[in-house]
């Protein structure tokens, strides 16, 4: 029996640890830890709620907006606030450009190097490349020419010596299956999405003044809108928006998803490895007619059970006894016991810290091992993310969803079955990606019949002073961040929070196992994945990856009695 | 398979004179602590040796400050490195993992000891034997102590690492604390949450190409980026001026892009390049995409709002005393490392602007004496 240790896991937000038991080539047990911890919750006790979605927001700087939208919403849903149609759209155009901006990045730059190998690349003929490339994809840079200035700029790179970011990497590894030709393809791509990603998010810096971290407004969006004046969201701005999605949308058909299917097309076999749970959960998005509609949201809500595509059970935020967290296996306690389950609105936590003390070489996973939570859905483990949210698209009907998917399978040539693993994860962030490009397009056309049709409203007044507030009141903000299934819920009495809670993507899928011993989604996910190399577990790597961690994301407290309270002296 | 360019053959193909070089080597070897006999080895190792290494630690962060990094327009981050650096060691992109990515950061340490250059993105919790942030079972202030010792510069990333920024907002509870409290060598601080790209890839280009540290101020803080006020900089200063102030969201004012200052903006207590350098490429900044600036780059900017309340009772005068308190406690904040001084005190315009003045004409007015809180002015 071999213990494999993974930490760091690069190329993720945040501090994530994987021990795995590898026996006879294949993983029998895996256990995944949050090794970092901030304290979010106790610091935004006693603020003002519409300031909480700046706290909240630097709960993530690379899925940046996603908590800021999840916390303007449950401010909103507690006071009872509807946002004008154009924030609306200007939210929808941000949760957008967020989407497709961390996809690219993610699969480029975060996940692109558990398949392709850069220095197979260097003996590429830029030819064959150029061919490859052509008969893919309609790009414009595809020239012999082009491969090879790339390929030359790589050898440059490579000969001084000194490899930086790609120094110590797994190349040459047996389980790299791509020809040096595709390999090409795709460290080109690397570095053109690289440039590319840097335009997409200016969509951010026109509605929210800058990216990462733009600004957002309980009530509306905080840019207004007018076509007579320079020092507003007019024409030229509106213009170079629609600049931006119509590259965005280029990017995407022709580089993205052409090298996307191009390269899974080398690993089917991983169509039946890392499947994991069986259970997806979606809390939809992209609302059309208002956030309190969820029936008229773009991604549909809904939980899939067992795999079985021919149901969707709704799923109710404000009901306690669905959602819960637990704390068996993490660093915090509860005062009705560590096997407690409770809801975020009644949530509670004290860190508890009983891991080895630092430095140290193992952690012991019969005990608590995380700083993560184990959030359950009815008690049962959810897969969050580009798969739970295609399958419960998939399975509720929407036409553009079943459309990409049944292509993809087509192209593949491999069943519906296929998407219930790694590489069905990580085709179903890419063509996720080509279904929201298209939408944006479309709530940018909807965003300019409005301010033709005279309508420039951004934001509702009504409840925007403290004191047309009730005494005390609650909210449940959800969404869907890049990585799946968002929420925040918080309880606010004398104009100030007096409780909130985040229960995000990576802690539905990164989390230590539950009070019943269930793995969450990246621990079942883990199980059975051969390992060719344990001294190079490049596969724990693929499968993690296919997740897309988050790991600052995930952690975090909360604290309903204000105990530990004090403050740092700085002198 | 060995074709290494050194830093002199870089700075040649890139036009710089051997003048140039020799004054970077000077910088280099000054940071290093190498003087004397020790400089001319420095020279011939920066001659003959590579790139220079990077070592880039994460610890208590959002990875906002690495997005940012790669939204540089101006050099690309492609070019930084592909040919300007050898960014030897970051989780956020490195290809290797566990024990090979570990491996990277000890060569790094061991082979260019004295010689890379650390960055530091994330505060490190101090509380609790450090169990609050571990990387490959190891304490952050463990990784960063030993990181330290042989860099020859160090820059704190964005404001977890300038200042603990939102996990140091009270109660604090994990002993969140800047990198220039734990270190004893010069830190240069770019806050901000996150810092703009081209400013991050400003100061490591003011390094490697001018061969000399920026001018800091007594926080530590790039002078070229953060000498001046967002408000003394900002294009809708003249209505605050001439008191046109939006009163309230998406009002008339608003849509004509009037002063932010009574919805809590707080451009007059912040110094940061926004309002000139603006963000994303020149795009736009906080101000203009009509919300106000939330002081990010300040140091306790959680602890001191709401952040729709505005800046003081009365607008006018009053504005400059809030600055000055802000500025007074941020200088008894950040004590150590660089040596301290007033940051900015009780002056009316009148003085701001004198003081302005002086600064361009090279005179440190702001660095000479502290001046006392509550100063009449």
């Amino acid at each position: 029996m071999n213990r494999i240790v993974v930490d760091p896991i690069t190329r993720i937000e945040g501090h994530l640890r994987i021990e795995a038991q590898v026996e006879d080539g294949r993983i029998t047990d895996a256990y995944s830890a949050g090794t970092m911890v901030r304290g979010f919750e106790k610091i935004l006790k006693g603020r003002d709620p519409r300031d909480a979605w700046a706290f909240t927001e630097r709960a993530c700087g690379v899925c940046t907006t996603v908590h800021a939208l999840a916390s303007v919403r449950c401010v909103e849903d507690a006071l009872g606030i509807s946002v004008p149609k154009n924030a609306e759209l200007i939210r929808n155009l941000m949760f957008c450009t967020q989407f497709v901006q961390d996809h690219v990045v993610h699969f480029y730059h975060l996940h692109a190097l558990d398949w392709v190998d850069v220095v197979s690349a260097l003996s590429a003929d830029p030819d064959e490349t150029s061919g490859i490339a052509k008969s893919i994809s309609r790009w414009p840079k595809t020239s012999s020419k082009y491969f090879a200035d790339v390929q030359q700029r790589i050898a440059t790179f490579v000969k001084s010596g000194q490899l930086g970011i790609f120094a110590n990497g797994y190349w040459g590894h047996p389980q790299y299956k791509l020809p040096p030709a595709v390999n090409l393809l795709a460290v080109a791509h690397y570095l053109e999405a690289l440039q590319w990603q840097k335009e997409i998010v200016k969509i951010h810096t026109i509605f929210g003044g800058k990216n990462p971290h733009p600004n957002y407004l309980v009530g509306g969006v905080p840019c207004p809108i007018n076509t007579e004046e320079v020092a507003a969201v007019n024409t030229e701005r509106l213009n170079m928006v629609g600049r931006l999605i119509g590259e965005a949308i280029e990017f995407v058909e022709q580089v993205y998803l052409p090298d996307l299917l191009a390269i899974a097309g080398f690993y089917k076999e991983w169509a039946s490895i890392g499947g994991g749970l069986s259970n997806y959960m979606a809390y939809g998005d992209l609302p059309t007619r208002g956030y309190n509609e969820p029936e008229s949201f773009r991604f549909p809500r809904g939980v899939i059970l067992g795999r079985n595509l021919a149901e969707v059970v709704p799923i109710d935020g404000r009901d306690k006894e669905q959602i819960k967290e637990y704390i068996t296996h993490s660093w915090y306690s509860y005062e009705e016991g560590d096997g407690t389950g409770l809801h975020p609105w009644d949530g509670e936590t004290e860190f508890n810290y009983t891991g080895p003390k630092p430095p140290y070489e193992q952690l012991n996973v019969d005990g608590k091992y995380s700083w993560l939570k184990t959030p359950r859905w009815k008690d049962q483990a959810m897969e969050v993310g580009p798969l739970a949210r295609m399958l419960v698209a998939y399975a509720s009907g929407v036409d553009e969803v079943k459309e990409v998917v049944d292509e993809a399978l087509a192209r593949l040539e491999v069943p519906v079955g296929a998407l219930f693993s790694t590489l069905g994860r990580t085709a179903a962030r890419g063509l996720e990606t080509r279904v929201v490009v298209r939408w944006m397009k479309g709530f940018y056309d909807d965003l300019i019949a409005n301010v033709k049709a005279g309508e420039t409203k951004t934001f509702t007044r009504e409840r925007w002073d403290p004191s047309t507030w009730p005494g005390s009141a609650e909210g449940v903000g959800m969404s869907e961040a890049p990585r799946g299934a968002l929420a925040h819920w918080v309880r606010i009495r004398n104009k100030t929070i007096d409780n909130y809670q985040l229960v995000v993507p990576t802690t539905w899928n990164g989390s230590p196992r539950d009070a019943q011993g269930q793995r969450s989604a990246y621990e079942a996910s883990l199980m059975d994945t051969p390992v060719a190399d344990p001294q190079q577990p490049l596969e724990i790597l693929r499968t993690v990856h296919s997740f897309d961690p988050c790991i600052a994301c995930a952690v975090h407290l909360y604290d309903p009695h204000g105990s530990h309270v004090h403050r740092v002296q700085f002198s | 398979m060995n074709e290494q360019r050194s830093v002199w053959q870089t700075m040649q193909a890139k036009g710089y004179s051997r003048r140039d070089f020799l004054q970077y080597c000077t910088f280099a070897a000054g940071i290093a602590g190498i003087g004397g006999a020790g400089l001319a080895k420095v020279v011939e190792a920066l001659e003959t040796k590579a790139r220079p290494p990077i070592i880039w630690l994460h610890f208590q962060e959002c990875t906002c400050c690495s997005e940012s990094f790669i939204r540089s327009s101006h050099p690309i981050v492609a070019d930084v490195l592909l040919d300007l650096v050898s960014l030897d060691y970051t989780e956020t992109l490195q290809a290797a993992a566990g024990v090979q990515a570990e491996q990277c950061l000890h060569d790094t340490m061991t082979n260019a000891h004295g010689k890379y250059i650390l960055l530091v993105e994330g505060s490190v919790p101090t509380k609790e034997g450090g169990v609050y942030c571990t990387i490959a079972g190891r304490a952050a202030e463990d990784i960063l102590r030993e990181a330290a010792e042989g860099a020859a510069a160090i820059i704190a990333w964005g404001s977890c690492a300038s200042n603990g920024c939102i996990q140091a907002a009270r109660p604090n509870p994990t002993g969140a604390t800047p990198i220039h409290k734990l270190v004893s060598k010069p830190v240069i601080n770019v806050p901000g949450c996150p810092p703009i790209a081209d400013v991050m890839t400003g100061v490591v280009t003011h390094i490697l190409v001018y061969g000399k540290m920026p001018e800091l101020d007594s926080q530590g803080r790039p002078h070229e980026f953060y000498g001046r006020r967002v408000h003394d900089t900002c294009y809708r200063r003249p209505y605050y001026d001439a008191g046109l102030f939006v009163e309230s969201w998406d009002d008339e004012a608003a849509r004509k892009g009037h002063c932010l200052y009574k919805m809590g903006c707080r451009g007059p207590v912040t110094y940061n390049a926004c309002s000139v350098t603006r963000w994303n490429g020149g795009v736009s900044y906080p101000i203009q995409s009509g919300h106000g600036c939330i002081g990010c780059s300040e140091n306790n900017f959680w602890d001191n709002g709401p952040f729709y309340r505005h800046l003081a009772s009365f607008p006018g005068f009053g504005i400059e005393t809030t600055a000055d308190t802000i500025g007074t406690v941020a200088g008894v904040a950040t004590v150590a490392g660089i040596g301290a001084h007033a940051v900015v005190t009780n002056i009316r315009k009148r003085k701001l602007v004198k003081l302005q003045v002086d600064r361009t004409r090279g005179v440190q007015a702001d660095h000479a004496e502290p001046r006392k809180d509550g100063e009449a002015s």
